[in-house]
């Protein structure tokens, strides 16, 4: 599973809110859909991301199949301090994915 | 037991149920359950939550969805959460995003699968623990998640 992470303004001012966006290659599987010989495939959706900003966390989702294959998600931080932002993800058979991009922040 | 009596009861109880339904789906579904364990029976308030979904959407895998609180999101005052709901998904509790005072803007951006045209609410949660609401109807051509392709 990979993912890809736009934080724009790069860099941004202190005390500026920045936008985040992630986009994460995976299938999100219904389960309602089935294979050429009949049988349901199994339910994959990732069921919760979480984003770390230096440690703290600053965004969180539960997601489900209603949410679009290669899930796209945008959102907001204020931008206190350089350092990382760090994506995990856990979907519904157990499979964990990590991410993370640098944030730089100048005076 | 006085049958037809017990009917008539009967029949007035649901048809109390179905209008005090109906009323409550006027303001987004208080009796909901899905939307009442996420409320607790607090009133949901029309208004501060702005949800933007295309009028008409060719393919419903993947529509655009954009979620706006107003709101000043300050260590004091800011959005705890934002629910996505469907009304014709099979899963109908969508999403839900949890931000907090370090969010700076109440704004969710993504992409969601439609199971046909239907009516989307969006129920934000704000730190001083009232509930507002706002929804979006989207015609679409091409269902997903249902085909069996």
């Amino acid at each position: 599973m990979s993912a890809r992470i736009r934080v724009v303004p790069a860099p941004a001012k202190r005390g500026e809110v920045v936008e985040v966006s992630i986009l994460i290659q995976h299938d999100m599987e219904t389960g309602y859909r089935r294979d050429d010989e009949g049988r349901v495939i199994p339910r994959d959706c990732i069921n919760l991301l979480t984003c770390r900003y230096n440690g703290v966390e600053v965004f969180r989702a539960d997601l489900s199949s209603g949410i679009s294959a290669n899930p796209y998600l945008q959102f907001y931080t204020v931008a206190v301090a350089s350092g990382e932002l760090e994506f995990s993800w856990i979907d519904d058979l157990s499979v964990q994915g990590a991410a993370r991009a640098g944030i730089a922040v100048s005076e | 037991m006085n049958q037809p009596g017990r009917r008539r009861f009967v029949a007035g109880l649901a048809g109390a149920i179905a209008l005090v339904s109906r009323a409550a789906r006027a303001q987004t579904d208080q009796l909901d359950p899905m939307v009442w364990v996420f409320t607790r029976g607090v009133p949901v308030q029309k208004g501060r939550v702005k949800l933007e979904l295309p009028l008409l959407a060719d393919n419903g895998n993947s529509v655009p969805l954009t979620v706006t609180v107003d709101s000043p999101m300050s260590a004091t005052d800011y959005v705890k959460s934002i629910h996505l709901f469907s009304e014709k998904n099979p899963v109908r509790d969508m999403a839900r995003f949890y931000l907090g005072p370090r969010g700076g803007r109440a704004k969710v951006v993504t992409r969601v699968r439609l199971a046909g045209t239907q009516t989307v609410t969006a129920i934000a949660a704000l730190s001083d623990g009232s509930f507002w609401w706002d929804s979006a109807h989207v015609q679409v051509t091409l269902s997903a998640c249902m085909d069996e392709s």
